[in-house]
């Protein structure tokens, strides 16, 4: 019932059409990557994928803006079935990617977001690492580049409220990791990959 | 005929329009199959999607007239929130735009409607010209974001005005007390958006049959003389011909649709180099056919409001 209500008003007010560029929605262990801009991105990667795939690919999210106990953090939880992540690091909080690794174990897809906080520009910026260790760890699962058309316009970094500009979510084709490719050619090539699909 | 009852003239009216739209889905339907070349099956492929979305759109207009003027406000507020998003999403905007952006669609759109609602005149006229106009360019200067500032503040107001104002001009027909005709409102927006469409149906086909002199090649590519001249004269006629549901002679039935044509022209042109300086084509993809909905919409948005401060002004007292 949230689920629709949410589906709902991310419809009424941002669109957030689906454009499957150069893949299909399939049931496939995957991996979706997308630029940064606004807190409506999650949201309308998860509300573009069809109802099937929604139950399994979880948004990973940041610990300290969704896991509170507000509505936020309780449709994070029980609606989008996020994995919340710390931020903060250190060497207490041990592996930032361990809660990633469970859900990818266990079979489930995930939607991440490489750049770690939201920019302002139009393409994405640098990618950290995280992305190219689970791509290491998990071979078989497909790699899949969003691009996210608006959202940084419609809900940006400080403002109170989204208003209504249509956004559009573009799937790219699936990404692999080259047998011998290091860790900065992968990431810069999964960056690109996500700004070929910008219009 | 002046004397009939107003469910008896819309049960008309539908009739009417439906039998229009059964001639053109058959002759439709007859080209697709006749069609040969590649180019031809493209404008075929055009027109039919055209009369496809026109049966989408009477229905809408049969289901606001049968829920009564509250369901017709909230279709022509929905039209103006879809035309609003529209045209701020093809327009480049700034972080510093959120504030008068939500102002616009928050406030001043709802409260637009609302005062159509109330029949509150003298405010529903002058809220987006002078209340937005000096409160949106306020918000956008309390961010502190002067890049652009005139442009940006100059873009918005002109999305406000053509998409919520001018449109909010047409569901304002039904406040107007015309003697005699306060049961039959309905039929001057009927009217209104019937002659538009109408124009522009008929100034596209005239202009596919015969159209060779270009009115504004670079604005409008589309747009013939022979299409405006034939086009716009057919839909005049056709106006003159509707006068009996409206409170208009047939003569003044024929010169507001003349006036109707011709700002319905205009608008077209106006949004058209609007939305060729932003470098599009349409608007948006809503409308299957009909690119977006202010596609739609732009011969409605000059035609609304001065058709209705002509009515206004000649026909109450």
């Amino acid at each position: 019932m949230i689920d629709l209500l949410l589906i709902g008003a991310t419809r009424f007010l941002v669109g957030g059409a689906p454009h499957w560029v150069g893949c299909e929605p399939t049931r496939r262990q995957r991996i979706y990557f997308a630029n940064h801009g606004s807190h409506l991105d999650t949201l309308l990667i998860w509300a573009a994928l069809p109802a099937p795939l929604r139950g399994r690919t979880h948004p990973v999210a940041a610990a300290d803006y969704w896991g509170g106990e507000g509505v936020m953090g309780r449709i994070a939880r029980d609606t989008l079935k996020a994995v919340l992540v710390n931020r903060a690091g250190g060497a207490e909080a041990g592996d930032p990617l361990a809660p990633l690794r469970d859900m990818l174990a266990k079979g489930e897809s995930l939607i991440i977001f490489p750049e770690g906080t939201r920019t302002t520009e139009r393409l994405p910026g640098p990618f950290k690492s995280g992305l190219y260790r689970l791509a290491l760890d998990f071979p078989q699962v497909e790699l899949i580049p969003v691009y996210l058309e608006n959202p940084g316009r419609a809900f940006p970094k400080g403002a109170l409220i989204p208003v209504p500009i249509a956004c559009a979510v573009r799937f790219g084709a699936p990404l692999a990791l080259g047998a011998q490719e290091d860790k900065a050619a992968f990431l810069a090539r999964a960056r690109a990959a996500v700004s070929e699909l910008a219009p | 005929m002046t004397g009939l009852a107003a469910h008896h003239k819309m049960l008309m009216l539908f009739a009417g329009v439906g039998a229009l739209l059964v001639v053109a889905s058959a002759i439709g339907w007859a080209l697709a199959r006749r069609v040969a070349t590649p180019e031809g099956r493209a404008t075929i492929d055009n027109l039919n999607a055209r009369i496809r979305a026109w049966w989408v759109m009477i229905a809408i207009f049969a289901v606001g007239f049968l829920l009564g003027p509250a369901a017709t406000l909230i279709l022509f507020a929905l039209t103006s929130f879809y035309t609003l998003r529209e045209f701020v999403s093809l327009t480049p905007t700034r972080a510093a735009d959120v504030p008068p952006i939500a102002a616009s669609f928050y406030l001043f759109l709802p409260l637009q409607y609302w005062l159509i609602w109330t029949e509150w005149y003298g405010l529903f006229a002058i809220l987006i010209p002078v209340y937005a106009f000096l409160l949106l360019p306020s918000l956008a200067a309390l961010t502190g974001d002067v890049q652009d500032f005139l442009l940006r503040v100059a873009r918005l107001q002109w999305g406000l005005m053509l998409t919520v104002y001018c449109v909010s001009h047409a569901p304002a027909l039904l406040t107007l007390d015309i003697p005699g005709y306060l049961d039959q409102r309905f039929f001057l927006l009927f009217f209104l958006i019937a002659v538009v469409q109408m124009s522009d149906v008929l100034q596209y086909v005239f202009g596919k049959l015969f159209g060779r002199r270009k009115v504004a090649p670079v604005v409008s590519p589309s747009k013939t003389w022979e299409g405006l001249i034939g086009g716009g004269l057919s839909a005049t006629a056709l106006g003159a011909a509707l006068w009996w549901m409206t409170p208009f002679t047939p003569l003044q039935a024929a010169g507001m649709a003349f006036v109707i044509v011709a700002m319905g022209f205009l608008g077209g042109l106006s949004l058209s180099a609007i939305k060729r300086s932003m470098g599009a084509k349409d608007w948006g993809t809503m409308v299957k056919g009909h690119g977006g909905v202010l596609d739609r919409m732009d011969s409605v948005c000059f035609a609304a409001p001065v058709f209705f401060h002509l009515t206004r002004f000649f026909f109450t007292p």
